[in-house]
C-alpha cells in the first residue's frame, strides 16, 4: 500500500497541473458556444450517414423520435426536464404536420431544420458547464465534509466533529499504479473505467481522483440526478455531463456519444462506470456496456487523422472499488434474484432519489468503519495493449506497436465503424481481465465464498432458489468445517495472487488462519441489520441472511475457487 | 479508391507448403502474386525455378522463400496454414515482423494446449478447457495482430490442387476480414462464404477430424452406407456437445465448416484422419501408420485433447472415448463397434443442447 503522506491541502499527491487555465475541461466551458455548435454539426452529420443520407429514412426517424419522446413526457416526466420541454415538442409535432403535409412553414424549412433544433435541445441538455471556483470550492467542501464525519461517526456523535484523529486515508486505501496513471495524464487524455458495486461509487471515485492529482473529469450522471437541486448545481459545475436513460432514440444517442468523443478528441479526461449500473449480483463485471468505450475509439482515430503522428493517445485505466460493506447489498441481490428468477416486473430501487435519503446514506457510510481498497490497475492503450510512462505501447513480447496502425486498411486511416465496433469488444475483454486481476480480495469475502459453498454442498440438488429459502437451522456449520474451507482457500488465492492473477489484502498474504477468521468475520458486511454470518452462541458459525451471504460470496466468482473446496 | 487496386497487386502470404497451404496458395495465384514459406530451402528453389513442390505443380504466380520475415515485409495479408502442433512456435517466430496494420487467416484445423511444466496428456489427465487455445486465440496472445479469421469446409486439398469446383467459409468478427479473404481467394471453381462465428467455425474444423478416423475405420472394416450415415449424424450431436464446451456456437456445425467437411472428410480416403482409421482397421499397428505418413492426421491430437478434456469437466463423450480406445489399443477396432451398439443412449437430440 502507498506511504501515506499527505501535501498541505490534506491530498496523497500534488496536482499534475496546477493552473486550472491549463485544464482542458476549463477550456472546453470557456467556449461552450463553440464546442456546442461543432457538437451538434458532427452528430448531425452522423445521423444522417447512419441513415445513408436518405430523406426518407431521416422522416422516419424524425417521427420515430417525436413518438417516443411524446409518449416520455407523458410516461416518466421528471423534475429535471426543463419547463419548456413540453412546448419545445408540441412545436416540433405541429411544424412536423405542416412540413409533412407540404406546406411552407415561416419558422422551419424542412426537416433538416426539425433535426437541427431537436439535437441542438439535446446538446445544450447534455453537456454540463464546468466552472473552477465551485470545483475548488466542492474539492475542499467534500475533504472536509468527509474528515468531520468520518470523526463525528467514529465518536459518540458531533462531539468528534471538529476532532481530527481519523484521516480519510486510513480508510479509504488508494493503492496499485498512481504514479503511472499521473504520468501518463500528463502525455495523452485518460479514461478512468472503475467497477461499480455502491451508489457511494460516484463520490468515491471523484475524491480517488483528485487524491492523486489528476485534473477534474467529465462524467456522465444519471438525468434524474439533476432534480435535486443541489445535487444539480454541483454536479453541473463539477464536470458532469447528463444521460438520460428514458431517450433512446437514435438523435439523442448519436449526440451523446459525440459529446463523449468530441469532449475527449479536445483532450478532457474521462470517467465512466462501462458496468452500467452496479452490479446487482456482487459478481465483478463480466459484460460491459460499450457504447461509451467505443466514443474513445472513434476519438483516437480521429486524432491521428488530424494529428498525425503527433495526436495525443487515449489511455483507459481500469479501476477496482472493493469494499468490505456494500450499503446497497440487500436491495441489489434482491433486484438480482427477482431478474434472473424471470419475473416480470421489478420497482427499480432508487436509494437516491431525495437529498435528505443522499445524506443519511452517507453518513451511514462513516459510521460502517470497514476499509474500502481503491485500486488503480495498470492502464493500457485501447487497443489493450501494455503502455509504458511516456505513452508507448508494447505488445506481449515486449516489441513497440504504432497503434495508428490499427486504424489502417490499403495503407491509409479508414473509417470503418464494423472494425473499431470490434476493437471496443475486444477492449472491453481486457477491462473485464484487468477487474479480475486487479480485484483486492478482503478477508470477509473469503469467509463468505467458503461458507456460502458449504451450504450450496450440502444441497447439491437445490436451485438457487431453494437455498434462498432455506430454514435458519440450515444455515449453521461448525467452526472447523469453516477454517478447513478457509484454508484450501487462502492456499488457492495465495497461489492466484502470486502468478498476478489477484490482489490480497495484507492479513490473507501473511496472516494466520486464525486472524484472516477473525478479521473476517469482524469485517463481513457488519452494518446489515441481519449478519451474513456470525458466531451464534453455541460457538458456530451462522448466517442470518443467505442472500446478503450469496451477495458477497459472488464477488469472489470467476476463479474457479470452488473446485478447492468441492 | 484508387489504393484498393494496388493491394490487389500486393503479394498475398501462405504459411506452409503442405498439400492444403499449396492448395490454398494456388487458388490465391489466380488473383495476385503469392509469396509461399516452406522449410526447405530446396523445395523453396524447385518452386521458384520450376514450379514443383515436391511432385505438385504450383502455378506460377507463387514464389517461395524460407523467411518470415520476407513473408512480413512484403505481404499485409497473410495465410497460416501450418500443423497445430508447430503453430504457436511459428506464430511467435512471425511476430516482431508484424504490425497491426496485418490481417492473418489460418486454415489449421486443431487446437493448441498448454500444460503447466512437467504435465502429459495422459489418458487420465484432467484437462482444464482454459489451457486449449484455438488458433486465434494464439495469434492474439503471440503478436499484435487483431484483425484475424479462419478458414474452414470441406476442401480436400487433393481435389482443389485437381482443380475441382469447392466452397470454403472464412469467419471472422471483422467485415473487412471476410472481405478481403473473399477478394483474394474467389474464383469460378471456388466459392467462398462469410460467417461472423469464428470460434464456431474454428470448432467445428477442429473436431470433425476425430469422427473422420472412426468413419476410416468403419469402412476398412468393409461397412457400407447406414453404419457411416449413423456414425455422422451421432458424432456431429457429439461434436456439438464438445463444442459447446469450448465456447463455440452450436449454429456453425450446421454449415460448411461443421457438416459440410464431416461429410467430406469422412468419405474420402484421401483424408489423413480417414486413412488412419481405415489402416487400424485393416490391421496395422499405429505406429506403423504413423511412421509412413507425410503429413500430420490432426484428429489424432484432438482426440486426446477432447478426451483429456471430458475427464476434466466429467462429461460422457461415448464416440470420443471408444475411438480413443481403440487408436491407443485398449480396444480393437470390434469391440469398440461393438460397446458402441450396446451404448444405451436413449434419445436421438437432447434438446438441452440447443438452449442456453
Amino acid at each position: 500500500m502507498a506511504t501515506k503522506v499527505h501535501n498541505s491541502d490534506g491530498w496523497l499527491y500534488d496536482p499534475i497541473l496546477p493552473d486550472p487555465e491549463t485544464w482542458p475541461i476549463v477550456q472546453l466551458s470557456k467556449n461552450r458556444e463553440a464546442f456546442i455548435e461543432e457538437l451538434v454539426r458532427l452528430s448531425i452529420e452522423n445521423i444522417k450517414e447512419s441513415l445513408g443520407n436518405n430523406p426518407s429514412s431521416i422522416k422516419d426517424e424524425l417521427a420515430k423520435t417525436l413518438y417516443t419522446e411524446k409518449i416520455r413526457l407523458n410516461q416518466t416526466p421528471w423534475k429535471a426536464d426543463g419547463p419548456d420541454e413540453k412546448d419545445f415538442w408540441s412545436h416540433v409535432k405541429k411544424d412536423m404536420v405542416r412540413i409533412n403535409a407540404g406546406h411552407e412553414n415561416p419558422h422551419a424549412f424542412g426537416h433538416e431544420d426539425l433535426i437541427q433544433r431537436i439535437v441542438k435541445r439535446y446538446a445544450e441538455e447534455i453537456a454540463g458547464i464546468f466552472d473552477v471556483q465551485a470545483y475548488n470550492f466542492a474539492k475542499g467542501f467534500t475533504t472536509f465534509m468527509f474528515a468531520r464525519l468520518l470523526n463525528a461517526s467514529q465518536g459518540k456523535g458531533l462531539a468528534r466533529f471538529f476532532d481530527s484523529r481519523h484521516n480519510l486515508h486510513d480508510k479509504i486505501h488508494l493503492i496499485g499504479e498512481i504514479d503511472h496513471v499521473r504520468a501518463l495524464a500528463q502525455k495523452g487524455t485518460v479514461i478512468i473505467v472503475p467497477t461499480h458495486f455502491s451508489n457511494l461509487d460516484s463520490m468515491l471515485i471523484g475524491w480517488a481522483i483528485q487524491s492523486i492529482g489528476l485534473p477534474p473529469v467529465l462524467y456522465g450522471a444519471g438525468l434524474n440526478l439533476f432534480g435535486i437541486k443541489i445535487m444539480a448545481w454541483f454536479m453541473n459545475r463539477l464536470g458532469a455531463y447528463k444521460v438520460d436513460r428514458r431517450k433512446k432514440n437514435a438523435l439523442y444517442l448519436e449526440t451523446l456519444k459525440m459529446y463523449s468523443e468530441l469532449s475527449l478528441r479536445k483532450g478532457c479526461n474521462g470517467l465512466f462506470f462501462p458496468g452500467g449500473t452496479r452490479s446487482r449480483s456482487g459478481m465483478l463485471e463480466k459484460r460491459l456496456k460499450l457504447g461509451l468505450l467505443g466514443t474513445a475509439l472513434q476519438a483516437q482515430r480521429m486524432n491521428y487523422v488530424d494529428h498525425g503522428d503527433e495526436a495525443k493517445k487515449i489511455f483507459v485505466v481500469p479501476v477496482t472499488i472493493n469494499y468490505n460493506f456494500v450499503l446497497e447489498a440487500q436491495s441489489l441481490i434482491d433486484q438480482h434474484l427477482k431478474i434472473s428468477g424471470q419475473a416480470q416486473y421489478y420497482v427499480e430501487n432508487d436509494d437516491f432519489s431525495t437529498s435528505s435519503k443522499m445524506m443519511r446514506f452517507i453518513y451511514k457510510f462513516f459510521t460502517a468503519s470497514s476499509e474500502i481498497a481503491v485500486r488503480y490497475g495498470a492502464p493500457m492503450d485501447l487497443f489493450g495493449n501494455r503502455v509504458d510512462e511516456e505513452g508507448t505501447s508494447f505488445d506481449p513480447q515486449g516489441n513497440e506497436v504504432d497503434i495508428q496502425r490499427y486504424f489502417y486498411s490499403n495503407g491509409e486511416i479508414s473509417k470503418d465503424l464494423q472494425r473499431d465496433a470490434e476493437y471496443t469488444r475486444m477492449l472491453g475483454d481486457k477491462i473485464v481481465e484487468s477487474y479480475h486481476r486487479e480485484a483486492v480480495v478482503f478477508c470477509s469475502q473469503i469467509l463468505a465464498f467458503a461458507a456460502f459453498r458449504i451450504i450450496k454442498t450440502r444441497h447439491s440438488k437445490m436451485d438457487l432458489y431453494g437455498l434462498m429459502r432455506l430454514p435458519s437451522e440450515d444455515l449453521v456449520m461448525k467452526p472447523k468445517e469453516l477454517m478447513d474451507a478457509v484454508d484450501k482457500l487462502v492456499t488457492r488465492l495465495r497461489e492466484l495472487h502470486s502468478n498476478g492473477e489477484i490482489q490480497l489484502e495484507k492479513e490473507i498474504l501473511e496472516g494466520s488462519l486464525s486472524n484472516i477468521i477473525k478479521k473476517g468475520i469482524a469485517n463481513l458486511g457488519i452494518y446489515h441489520a441481519k449478519l451474513p454470518l456470525m458466531y451464534n452462541q453455541e460457538g458456530d458459525f451462522e448466517s442470518q441472511d443467505i442472500t446478503i451471504l450469496y451477495f458477497y460470496h459472488n464477488r469472489l466468482e470467476g476463479y474457479e475457487l470452488h473446485k478447492v473446496i468441492r | 479508391m484508387s489504393s484498393t487496386k494496388s493491394l490487389d497487386k500486393m503479394p498475398v502470404g501462405v504459411l506452409g507448403g503442405g498439400s492444403f497451404g499449396s492448395a490454398i496458395a494456388n487458388l490465391l495465384a489466380e488473383n495476385q502474386p503469392v509469396i509461399l514459406l516452406t522449410r526447405s530451402q530446396e523445395v523453396a528453389e524447385s518452386i521458384n525455378t520450376t514450379h514443383i513442390n515436391r511432385g505438385r505443380t504450383m502455378h506460377e504466380n507463387v514464389t517461395s522463400t524460407t523467411e518470415l520475415k520476407v513473408v512480413a515485409e512484403q505481404c499485409k495479408l497473410i495465410y497460416p496454414i501450418i500443423p497445430s502442433a508447430g503453430f504457436r512456435e511459428t506464430i511467435k517466430s512471425l511476430a516482431p515482423y508484424l504490425t497491426p496494420e496485418h490481417i492473418l487467416i489460418h486454415g489449421t484445423k486443431g487446437v493448441d494446449v498448454q500444460l503447466p511444466e512437467g504435465h502429459d496428456l495422459t489418458a487420465d489427465y484432467k484437462l482444464n478447457p482454459k489451457m486449449v487455445n484455438t488458433m486465434t486465440e494464439v495469434i492474439l496472445q503471440e503478436t499484435v495482430v487483431k484483425r484475424v479469421g479462419c478458414l474452414a469446409g470441406p476442401n480436400l486439398a487433393a481435389e482443389i490442387l485437381n482443380g475441382q469446383p469447392a466452397a470454403t467459409v472464412i469467419a471472422s468478427h471483422f467485415d473487412e476480414v471476410i472481405k478481403i479473404g473473399q477478394r483474394t481467394l474467389r474464383s469460378p471453381r471456388f466459392q467462398v462464404y462469410g460467417s461472423h462465428d469464428l470460434t464456431g467455425v474454428e470448432i467445428a474444423g477442429v473436431l470433425k477430424n476425430v469422427i473422420a478416423l472412426a468413419a476410416g475405420a468403419l469402412s476398412g472394416l468393409g461397412f457400407g452406407e447406414n453404419a457411416k450415415a449413423l456414425l455422422i449424424s451421432r458424432g456431429l450431436v457429439e461434436m456439438i456437445y464438445v463444442g459447446k464446451n469450448l465456447g463455440g456456437d452450436i449454429v456453425a456445425f450446421l454449415g460448411l465448416a461443421g457438416i459440410g467437411d464431416l461429410i467430406a472428410t469422412c468419405s474420402s480416403p484421401k483424408s489423413r484422419n480417414y486413412t488412419v482409421g481405415y489402416r487400424l482397421a485393416k490391421g496395422e499397428s499405429l505406429t506403423a501408420i504413423l511412421a509412413d505418413m507425410e503429413e500430420v492426421a490432426e484428429g489424432l491430437n484432438t482426440l486426446r485433447i477432447s478426451r483429456a478434456m471430458a475427464n476434466y469437466l466429467g462429461y460422457r463423450a461415448p464416440l470420443t472415448e471408444t475411438i480413443y480406445e481403440v487408436i491407443y489399443g485398449e480396444k480393437t477396432v470390434e469391440e469398440g463397434l461393438d460397446y458402441l451398439m450396446k451404448f444405451p443412449f436413449y434419445v436421438d437430440i437432447d434438446k438441452s443442447m440447443f438452449t442456453n
